[in-house]
């Protein structure tokens, strides 16, 4: 059961990565006249514009809809707008049963954006030492590690709430937020990206100083492991808040839980409560700004990362 | 899967206390011992709770089976061998959904990864314009987590409330004979962008140099991707590969929630759905069971994956 990612590839492939971007215009052949180059061209225009209505037209669908009152919904375009009713939708969502859609978005900031944090902070660390220290045992650690790389989430949800139900602790706060600080990825991402990018010169520097291991690493490395540390948040971000498996066998008190598990549970019964399926809109709306709004602003990082992770 | 961390406990004790040591050979000193256990200790005890632990004990649980005294009386929890995975074997529904998930995989991972790799071909050749706007555009998808666009989905393919209602009047979408490739478009519209993303990371690092040659002798950009390109990023695509079978084969929220839009999906379509069906019987044991098979046989289809793409390699 051990790594099936080939790890000796994986080091250091991110020395190589430097130029990304940057160099390349692209390898155009010269002196190719444009009427010869029209036409592939405007096929390959044509192929993204086509797909971009794909990938787009399902989130403007969602954007016009989360817009409307019910008799528009149902009377108007649905690819267009008709009144808009936005706010008093989101008013009406806010106030529906006592405003449980803002206490499922705030489980959701807990689990997914405290979760990631202390999984980014735990997995730098151990991703660090594997990386920088030598000691017996250190790629024994890694190989286990890189094992759980390949269990996915949803196959660790029944065992979890086995062991769980052992220590009478699901339908907690903990049963969700505790598995969720683990990752694997992690480790493995920050190691490869602190083996090229934290030179053992600036740590012997550091201890020069005076400034004790724990220190160094707060203060030196763990700036220079900065892209590797926003990718493996933004993940496991994402991991936490798409997680389905865990909250549908863990959770069965609606106050505790995130957001895409609310909203499953209600479109789950719009059929015996039709009044739910406005808020289903407008709150998968209001739900995937937030990650949208993320994943632009940080994507000089991630970037990064994802070629990382790919590089072998 | 055991022992993770006590091997760092263990070589962290300093060596030199050792008196009379006879030496046989002159073995480096762990230095930091102290930093190295406040580093790997957290994630390594975290990961030992909530990995290798709840893995053994879903074993463990998997080998027990329930007697009761009479009909009525107290439930016990006694070894009962391999009864479960018998029981597994013999579940018809279960294989069933196993099935379904293979014929999901086979046809959505080829056609995801394809769509993938010619977004990544055609950003990375000189041919498009706003590349930055396609790149963002095809990501989108992926912020939206699997339930939500499984909701949007399911109202754009209902007869009544999709913005395409000539289609879906016509072509029942969410019928048993469609359901799992509706289904699979929406796997295929999240997933997508991010696949194109790893590719295209992947060519972004091949220096522009290995492509002058090529140029030289006059070759188009279809030659250069097809003979250069794609077997360079080989490794990525494999990788992309391996998670995508191990997601098809962990599929669960995206046909639970199509279970309110279709009827045609039961509450053990998918193999993730059977156990999540099982442990809510509750019959917790047989459901363990089912994890530990279900484990096991992604495990294998990763590895035989590997397996056949590297000997292809190196042939």
């Amino acid at each position: 059961m051990s790594a099936a990612i080939d790890t000796d590839a994986a080091h250091g492939s991110i020395g190589s990565e430097a130029p990304i971007g940057r160099t390349r215009g692209g390898a155009a052949p010269a002196g190719r006249g444009p009427r010869e180059r029209f036409v592939p061209r405007a096929g390959a225009m044509l192929v993204m514009g086509v797909f971009t209505l794909y990938f787009l037209i399902p989130i403007w669908w969602l954007l016009v809809a989360s817009t409307k009152d019910r008799a528009d919904f149902l009377g108007t375009d649905p690819l267009w707008f008709a009144d808009f009713a936005f706010f008093d939708n989101v008013a009406a969502l806010f106030a529906y049963r006592d405003g449980v859609y803002l206490k499922w978005m705030l489980n959701s900031v807990l689990y997914a954006g405290l979760g990631a944090l202390v999984a980014t902070l735990l997995a730098a660390m151990c991703g660090y030492a594997l990386a920088k220290y030598r000691f017996p045992g250190r790629e024994t650690i890694f190989n286990v590690v890189l094992g759980g790389v390949l269990v996915p989430a949803t196959a660790l949800a029944l065992p979890l709430f086995l062991l769980f139900s052992r220590v009478e602790l699901t339908n907690t706060f903990w049963a969700v937020f505790l598995p969720s600080v683990v990752s694997p990825f992690g480790v493995y991402l920050t190691r490869v990206f602190a083996e090229a990018s934290v030179p053992d010169e600036l740590l012997e520097a550091s201890r020069l100083d005076g400034a004790g291991e724990v220190r160094t690493f707060f203060t030196v490395s763990i700036r220079l492991m900065f892209p590797a540390l926003v990718t493996v948040y933004l993940f496991q971000f994402v991991a936490i808040w798409n997680n389905f498996f865990l909250p549908l066998i863990m959770l069965r008190s609606e106050e505790l839980f995130p957001v895409t598990f609310g909203l499953y549970a209600w479109n789950s019964s719009i059929n015996q409560f039709p009044e739910l399926r406005s808020f289903v809109l407008v709150g998968a709306l209001l739900s995937i700004i937030p990650l949208i709004v993320t994943f632009l602003l940080l994507q000089r990082y991630w970037r990064t990362g994802l070629g990382t992770g790919a590089l072998k | 899967m055991t022992a993770p961390v006590t091997t760092t406990g263990a070589s962290a004790a300093p060596r030199t206390s050792a008196g009379p040591s006879p030496a046989p050979r002159p073995r480096r000193r762990v230095q930091h011992p102290g930093a190295i256990i406040a580093f790997v200790a957290p994630f390594g005890l975290l990961y030992l709770l909530f990995y290798v632990v709840p893995i053994g004990y879903a074993i463990y649980q998997s080998l027990l089976v329930v007697e009761r005294e009479g009909t009525f009386g107290e439930a016990t929890e006694v070894f009962g061998g391999l009864t479960q995975y018998a029981l597994v074997f013999q579940n018809e529904p279960f294989w069933t959904s196993v099935g379904r998930v293979l014929a999901f995989g086979v046809v959505q991972v080829p056609i995801m990864l394809g769509l993938a790799l010619l977004f990544a071909l055609l950003l990375d050749s000189p041919l498009l314009r706003g590349k930055k706007f396609f790149r963002l555009a095809f990501f989108v998808p992926y912020a939206v987590p699997g339930v939500i666009a499984a909701i949007m989905w399911g109202f754009l393919f209902s007869p009544n409330l999709s913005p395409f209602q000539e289609l879906t009047r016509n072509v029942d979408f969410l019928g048993a004979d469609l359901v799992l490739w509706s289904i699979a478009n929406v796997v295929t519209w999240v997933f997508v962008g991010y696949n194109m993303l790893i590719i295209y990371s992947s060519l972004l690092a091949i220096p522009a140099e290995i492509y002058e040659a090529a140029v030289l002798d006059g070759a188009g950009q279809g030659r250069i991707a097809w003979s250069i390109k794609i077997p360079l990023v080989r490794p990525a695509l494999i990788l992309t590969a391996i998670f995508s079978i191990i997601g098809t084969l962990q599929l669960l929220a995206e046909p639970q929630v199509f279970r309110s839009f279709s009827s045609a999906v039961t509450s053990t379509y998918t193999p993730n759905m059977t156990i999540y069906a099982t442990s809510s019987i509750p019959n917790v044991n047989l459901a363990a069971a089912f994890s530990v098979v279900l484990a096991l046989a992604t495990f294998i289809l990763s590895f035989t994956f590997l397996r056949i793409t590297r000997k292809k390699a190196e042939a």
